[in-house]
């Protein structure tokens, strides 16, 4: 099952190797993996998706409790939460091409950020779903180049994920 | 506010933590700090011939004592020749502070002269790592490692210091904090009491209980609180090789050692149990054998510090994550005032089946009449000679599982391997750390021709600090564990197990200021042990010739239940 998993740790040189290493160490996947300060800047958020099963996101939490530099986290899929992702794409619109994929942008709700003569290169916000639903739409050979952010999540309602 | 290089905050740091000992080597990265050590006699330093006997020293030291063992190594191949020692120490979570010098902070990265990226190398067998980034920053660091590599579940942290931050010629205010602040680090200090209260009701209901203890009963100093639990309910106990002498080794409610080389009696309780109270061990595979098959009819209460731990190979009824002295004295107290007894015809129907076990297997080998000596003999004859008060450290194999089984460890820290990572190399390094942690005391290293030759160079730290460690090569000729699974597995294909031209360890004894004993037949065995021991004050390197084609039985069928052994050569379960 797909899990995203939310920490919060010392923005601290080391602890993100620590992260990633451990996931290595331990044969656990990361699929997508997002950091950065928060408001706080001795913190540092970290959003990574993984799958497993019961067993192995208990493995898996457990040990990264145990870093130290890994102050809170939590299993955002537990509960209702809002998830995003960025995508910047640069797309081949030539031709009869160009009116299309501008038409698909839109159902999409995204943005052409630039373009040139041959290429436009749009940004598109969502869940992982919606930009996978995108390539799809606009087909594979279409597409020059994908730059995903990886997954950023946040619990809905009142429960926050701080000190 | 007192100003002091960074070299002069670092040996302060470790006065201030009450250290006697470092263990260490010196090198270029770490010149600056030998300087300081030099210029003071509070913190003594021991220079061991190799970095990783310095690793092992400092762990024996700390497995003797409970107190941290710290270690000082040059940057490059002196930082990386500690990497074994901090690998042994983590997977027995064993206290432990290694300093590892770095080159100079301009020039990390640069592929500098015995660079290497310590903090990324021991990533993954430390607790936790500091660099020094700021001389500042030194007393803060200490503190915080101290403290991390002590509390919850011990292990190794490690600083890595930059030489240029350690510069006599620069100083800054020094203060040494008192407490420590560290927000994302709060180990448990206390079970869940709800969770104690169902597990004592379980253990009441029990009809064919074992206690299942591990080292964590040893580093949490809680073998007293398990043996007044386990006595309080007449239940019988079986102990990991890492748990040896957490409980009494010649009380009659022990079992002896369980798992891949334990007793038939432990196996069997295990397998026929309807309760298992598993305090401070982590079910690991010498143990469990298939965790599919393992202990179908019990029910698993699970004391540890390390949540980790719990549920990780086999999946607890009743997890409890903390301390396990705290735990144990809680059930005790509960148990008192409840005022309730355990189900005592019950465990006479269970202890009759225990004996009937007992008695049937009981650790039982065959003697050669005329022909060499047994490898069990040895262990037995060393119990005799030293009263069975000896502090035994062991290297890895056959010698290390008949030490195990052999020798009826009484205390805690009184059995000191490397169980986790089956570290060959071990044994002496280990011995000296407990040797200088308790000048007075009887101290043993149980080895074999393969593995002390890994760290043999340290014969010579013995000769320096007159350590009178007495080791007890079982010499069979053979790298014996390996064999013995080559017999059993390979057709009896000795691929390389074999050991050629082994040295005269006689000579070789004497040859680093020693003395040495040969011993060949069984006859002379007692006489050779008894003069060894008697010569107090020397290193005595007393080399055993033994059968080499003995094996260590019982052995555990691969992917079978616990009760699912060889017995000898020709006999399985």
């Amino acid at each position: 099952m797909r899990r995203i998993i939310s920490i919060l740790m010392e923005n601290e040189p080391g602890a993100l190797s620590r992260v990633v290493a451990l996931f290595s160490q331990r044969g656990y996947n990361i699929e997508t993996l997002t950091v950065a300060p928060t408001e706080d800047p001795t913190l540092s958020r970290l959003t990574m998706t993984t799958t497993g099963d019961e067993y192995k996101i208990e493995q898996i939490t457990k040990h990264l409790n145990k870093l130290i530099e890994v102050v809170k986290l939590v299993d955002l899929t537990e509960g209702a939460h809002i998830e995003r992702e960025i995508m910047l794409m640069k797309i081949k619109a030539t031709g009869a091409q160009r009116a299309e994929v501008k038409r698909t942008v839109d159902i999409f709700r995204g943005q052409i950020v630039d373009v040139t003569a041959t290429v436009y290169t749009v940004q598109l916000t969502g869940t992982t779903d919606k930009l996978e639903a995108f390539i799809n739409a606009i087909g594979e050979t279409q597409v020059l180049e994908v730059v995903r952010s990886g997954v950023s999540g946040i619990a809905r309602g009142e429960k926050v994920l701080s000190l | 506010m007192e100003m002091l290089s960074g070299a002069d905050m670092v040996v302060r740091a470790l006065q201030e933590e009450g250290v006697e000992y470092i263990f260490g080597y010196p090198g270029g990265s770490v010149l600056h700090i030998y300087d300081a050590l030099f210029q003071q006699d509070k913190v003594s330093h021991i220079l061991v011939r190799h970095e990783q006997a310095a690793t092992h020293a400092a762990d024996g030291y700390a497995r003797a004592t409970g107190k941290p063992g710290v270690v000082m190594v040059t940057s490059g191949p002196g930082a990386t020749n500690a990497i074994t020692g901090l690998a042994t120490a983590f997977m027995d979570s064993i206290p432990m502070i290694v300093l590892s010098g770095q080159v100079r902070s301009d020039w990390i990265g640069d592929d500098a002269f015995q660079e290497t990226d310590m903090i990324g190398v021991s990533r993954p067998v430390v607790k936790h790592s500091f660099m020094v980034r700021d001389p500042k920053d030194i007393p803060e660091i200490f503190k915080k490692a101290f403290y991390i590599a002590t509390t919850g579940r011990p292990g190794p942290v490690l600083i890595d210091i930059p030489k240029d931050h350690t510069a006599p010629n620069k100083t800054f205010p020094y203060e040494y904090p008192k407490k420590v602040k560290l927000r994302s680090y709060a180990p448990v200090t206390r079970g869940h009491s709800g969770q104690i209260r169902k597990a004592v009701e379980e253990l009441l209901k029990a009809k064919r209980p074992v206690i299942y203890a591990g080292g964590g009963v040893v580093q949490g100093e809680a073998s007293e609180a398990l043996t007044k639990l386990a006595h309080k309910l007449n239940f019988p106990v079986t102990n990991t090789l890492m748990g040896l002498g957490a409980y009494p080794g010649t009380d009659r409610q022990f079992l002896g050692m369980l798992g891949m080389h334990g007793t038939y009696e432990a196996n069997m309780a295990m397998h026929s149990a309807d309760v298992i109270l598993a305090a401070g061990a982590r079910l690991d595979d010498r143990v469990t054998n298939s965790t599919k098959k393992f202990c179908p009819g019990a029910k698993l209460i699970h004391i540890d510090i390390d949540p980790a731990s719990i549920s990780k190979n086999v999946a607890a009824h009743i997890p409890i994550v903390g301390p396990v002295r705290q735990v144990l004295d809680e059930m005790l107290a509960m148990l008192d005032e409840q005022d309730s007894e355990p189900d005592h015809k019950a465990l006479e129907r269970w202890w009759q089946e225990i004996d009937g076990w007992r008695e049937f297997h009981g650790l039982r080998y065959e003697t050669n009449e005329n022909g060499p000596m047994k490898p069990q003999q040895v262990v037995q004859a060393l119990y005799k000679a030293t009263d069975g008060k000896a502090y035994v450290t062991s290297d890895v194999g056959q010698h290390q599982m008949f030490a195990a089984q052999f020798y009826k460890f009484d205390r805690p820290r009184q059995w000191i391997n490397s169980g986790g990572l089956g570290t060959m190399g071990f044994g002496l390094p280990a011995a000296m750390g407990v040797q200088f942690a308790f000048p007075d005391a009887v101290v043993a290293c149980v080895t074999g021709e393969g593995s002390i030759q890994m760290n043999i160079q340290e014969l010579s730290t013995c000769l320096q600090y007159g350590l009178p460690v007495k080791i007890i090569n079982i010499n069979n000729q053979a790298l014996g564990m390996v064999r013995q699974w080559q017999d059993m597995q390979y057709g009896g294909r000795h691929s390389q197990s074999y050991m050629e031209s082994l040295p005269d360890f006689v000579k070789l004894a004497e040859a680093y200021g020693h003395v040495g004993f040969k011993v060949e037949k069984f006859e002379d065995l007692e006489g050779a042990m008894n003069e060894a021991f008697s010569l107090k004050d020397r290193l005595v390197f007393m080399d055993i010739y033994v059968d080499p084609t003995e094996h260590v039985y019982p052995m555990h069928i691969a992917d079978g239940a616990m009760r699912d052994m060889w017995l000898s050569k020709t006999e399985r379960t």
